[in-house]
């Protein structure tokens, strides 16, 4: 695969398998007010999604659609970084994925905007914005439940312990990066890291969260390997486009 | 203390050049969480360039108890409209 297409896709299914995801909380968030701002953020990576898949099939130019890659590839296919597949569980565990998921992102999306690919140039600088918003929000409620009760506290804990080691898989680059890289269709990762480390240390700080050093780091998932939460959401995802192929509704 | 978070009235700005128009209310902890949530409640169909959020309980309300005496006496005084002048033809519609 053309590195252009493997690292759209790489983008594409994060935000895919991170929407659909977001979008399970429609209808079960602890209040309406973050019902809505949860489904409004689902909707937001899944049309980013649209975007990445709109660039991958292009420049594969195989006849594939965009509908094609999400719901009629397998397991293996999906190159999304894994804290994206990672369970709901509780608020807690949805919102500080998100958090993870947009620290990483934000930088990422701000670099694109001076990519030298024109259709990646193009989407970032449509996206970005979207993007600032959903870490103003993600990062503001991450402070207020870290630094809030006792228990909004220890459960916001939880969930930074048992989502950082798959932050890492965000952060790792591979020789497909580093080729796009020196094109500077990409920017170069450790500048991403270096963002993410930042905003990150800040914040924990401010909600009185300790980021865990254990130096456990779960990557694979942007190579197609994945964790166990997976195959039930491409499950759940793809049954009804895979048992009606042609429906449209 | 109350476990519930405090009601927020939310107005929002259409476009440039109008007022902020009253258009409901939400729940928030504090007045900054409160102008995201109205952003994810209120604006999400572009309705708004601007947006103002005032706790509910700092609102002081007309008692409905005395509707009538507040506003009934008006109801007769339809001088009090500038609507008995004649207009000249040279004004046109106004």
């Amino acid at each position: 695969m053309a590195p252009l297409v493997t690292f759209c896709l790489r983008m594409g299914d994060t935000a895919l398998i991170l929407g659909q995801q977001t979008a399970a909380w429609c209808g079960h968030a602890p209040v309406l007010e973050e019902d809505i701002a949860f489904a409004n953020m689902g909707l937001d990576l899944i049309g980013q999604t649209q975007l990445w898949y709109g660039l991958a099939t292009e420049a594969e130019g195989a006849g594939r659609t965009p509908d094609d890659l999400a719901f009629l590839r397998s397991e293996r296919q999906f190159l999304n970084a894994q804290l994206a597949e990672r369970p709901n569980v509780d608020f807690a565990h949805a919102l500080m994925r998100q958090y993870l998921f947009d620290a990483w992102h934000l930088p990422m999306q701000e670099a694109l905007c001076h990519s030298s690919h024109d259709g990646i140039r193009g989407l970032a600088q449509k996206t970005v914005k979207e993007v600032r918003y959903h870490i103003d929000r993600s990062r503001e409620l991450i402070v207020r439940l870290g630094d809030g009760s006792d228990e909004s506290h220890a459960r916001m804990q939880g969930a930074l312990d048992a989502l950082w080691p798959y932050a890492a898989d965000l952060l790792v680059t591979d020789a497909v990066e580093a080729e796009l890289a020196q094109q500077g269709v990409v920017p170069g990762l450790d500048r991403v890291r270096t963002a993410f480390d930042a905003e990150t240390a800040a914040t924990m700080a401010r909600a009185t969260l300790a980021i865990p050093d254990t130096g456990q780091a779960r990557t694979g998932g942007r190579t197609g390997i994945h964790t166990e939460a997976m195959g039930y959401i491409l499950a759940e995802m793809q049954s009804v486009p895979r048992a009606f192929p042609d429906a449209r509704w | 203390m109350t476990k519930e978070w405090p009601l927020w009235e939310i107005f929002i700005r259409g476009q440039h050049g109008l007022s902020h128009r009253h258009v409901g209310s939400l729940h928030a902890p504090d007045a900054h969480m409160a102008l995201k949530n109205a952003r994810d409640v209120y604006t999400r169909r572009n309705e708004g360039v601007s947006i103002w959020v005032m706790e509910s309980a700092k609102i002081t309300a007309s008692d409905p108890d005395a509707a009538e005496q507040n506003f009934a006496p008006s109801e007769t005084k339809i001088y009090r409209h500038p609507t008995f002048y004649e207009i000249p033809d040279e004004i046109g519609a106004m």
